[in-house]
């Protein structure tokens, strides 16, 4: 077996990239599959503080590329799963330390012990970003329920076709259904509309996630979660097993609960 | 069929222009000609322009440049057989070699085995241009320049971009930005299924679509009449 790249991008920042990527490796790890998170955000490092091993790390990325560690040694074995894996970003360097070429390498050598490697892009259509996808046998792109969010994944699934790395598949994240509801927000089939591409989960907003974030323990983890249960469907729908969507409605006072009861129609929710 | 012997093709990486035979000046000014007479097709456009076999000095490559620039338009390529010319684009940052890659991933394109008989209302300065069928979705900084009509088979997302001399047809969603006629055919047409590009325009008017959020899509026609661009439903006629 060897192992198979997915690269997490999006265009535009602060939709969910890092969180995405590492929930969904949290997710897959728990299935018991054997995964790698790579952070690809040279410079701006985060994913080591979403996943809660900051203060584990000794080598990184760069440290690897330009030989001054073994692969091993920079690799950070999670604190709760044994088959789950950080290769942390270099925070004093900049995107011109690591080429496609040396992410491509790198890549290769860790194949052959894994089943999933993650990687975290840069935002932007630049250089960082051009680096993320060289590996990747698979484009997952992370858009927000926004006009200018779902702008930027159009370009970015051009870009994505062009380099010949697609089609892409998407998550729209953060979804708000009390908004969406009450026609405020886009909806997750508007967002189709435009990028005419495959969907592979829908998250909705969750508070839990924000906590979880700043605490280092992700979502995924958490059996009550209505985003970490989002995140483990896209990593079984990532294994191949088709799992059904869920349907998020607002529960708002005591109707919306009654309704919801009278509506109960075997749909997952 | 035009005297001055230039072929202005559309390509994935921007037009690309063959130059007429004969001295270097006199080419260069009759490509100033086109360029002057319809500067809204060629603004802000990416060109590659094909010498042919000519031998080009950094002093002619950089004349080309310059003129380019004065219409707002970026010299992305010198093709040419000739290994100095070759070396001399090179010096300037710009692309060499033929382009092998066109052939490639070029949007399919009718291929022209007899030219067409010209026809009467075309003034004769005009190309008599086949259309380019692109069968796919034009996604957001993708743009299309043709110097004939275009029909698309897909949607124009928006933040794309068409530009044809003539007509321009969707099948599909039409909501980037287009331009027909842009070389001033006010005779062009634009239509799509669903017709809400963020701008339209038709040689040289320019117009918006309404802000008001449409109800179900259907499939529409713009052209201009008396001075104005206005979209009919399709059916209506």
């Amino acid at each position: 077996m060897t192992a198979r790249v997915i690269t997490i991008t999006s265009g535009k920042g602060g939709v969910g990239k890092t969180t995405t990527t590492a929930n969904v490796g949290v997710a897959l790890a728990l299935l018991g599959k054997r995964v790698v998170c790579l952070d690809g955000d040279i410079g701006l490092r985060n994913l080591d503080v979403v996943l809660g091993l900051e203060n584990r790390i000794v080598y990184d990325l760069v440290d690897v590329i330009e030989g001054r560690c073994k692969l091993r040694q920079a690799m950070i074995k999670d604190k709760r799963l044994s088959e789950l894996y950080l290769l942390p970003a270099s925070q004093k360097r900049d995107k011109s330390a690591v080429r496609p070429d040396d992410l491509k390498k790198l890549c290769e050598d860790l194949r052959p012990d894994h089943d999933y490697i993650l990687i975290d892009s840069a935002a932007g259509i630049e250089e960082g970003f051009r680096t993320a996808i060289a590996p990747a046998d698979e484009v997952v792109i992370v858009t927000n329920p926004e006009v200018s969010a779902v702008r930027d994944a159009d370009r970015v699934v051009g870009l994505v076709e062009a380099a010949e790395k697609g089609p892409a598949r998407l998550i729209v994240n953060r979804l708000k259904p009390g908004l969406v509801q009450r026609g405020d927000m886009l909806d997750t089939s508007d967002v189709l509309d435009i990028l005419a591409i495959d969907l592979i989960g829908i998250v909705p907003e969750d508070e839990t996630v924000l906590i979880s974030t700043n605490r280092g323990n992700p979502a995924a983890f958490d059996e009550k979660s209505r985003a970490g249960l989002a995140f483990r469907n896209i990593a079984r729908r990532i294994t191949g097993e088709d799992v059904p969507f869920q349907t998020f409605r607002e529960e708002t006072g005591l109707f919306g609960r009654f309704s919801r009861l009278l509506r109960r129609d075997g749909r997952t929710a | 069929m035009s005297t001055d012997g230039i072929i202005i093709k559309g390509s994935r990486d921007g037009l690309v222009v063959t130059l007429g035979s004969g001295a270097w000046h006199n080419a260069l000014a009759d490509f100033e000609a086109r360029l002057t007479a319809s500067p809204e097709f060629f603004k802000g456009a990416r060109v590659g322009l094909n010498v042919g076999p000519r031998r080009l000095t950094e002093i002619d490559a950089r004349a080309a440049r310059d003129l380019l620039v004065r219409y707002d338009v970026i010299l992305w390529a010198i093709i040419s057989a000739d290994e100095e010319t070759q070396h001399v684009a090179a010096m300037l940052g710009m692309d060499a070699a033929v382009p092998q890659r066109e052939t490639k991933t070029r949007p399919v394109e009718a291929p022209v085995p007899t030219p067409p008989p010209p026809q009467p209302e075309h003034s004769s300065s005009d190309e008599v241009e086949l259309g380019l069928v692109v069968r796919r979705t034009l996604r957001s900084g993708q743009s299309l320049r043709h110097t004939g009509s275009v029909a698309v088979v897909g949607d124009v997302n928006p933040g794309a971009e068409i530009v044809a001399g003539g007509d321009v047809v969707v099948w599909g969603k039409l909501r980037g930005t287009v331009h027909a006629g842009a070389m001033g055919d006010e005779a062009a047409i634009v239509c799509a299924l669903d017709l809400a590009p963020t701008q339209l325009r038709i040689a040289q008017h320019i117009a918006r679509s309404p802000e008001d959020r449409r109800r179900k899509p259907v499939p529409e026609v713009a052209r201009v009449r008396s001075g104005k661009i206005v979209a009919e439903s399709w059916e209506a006629k």
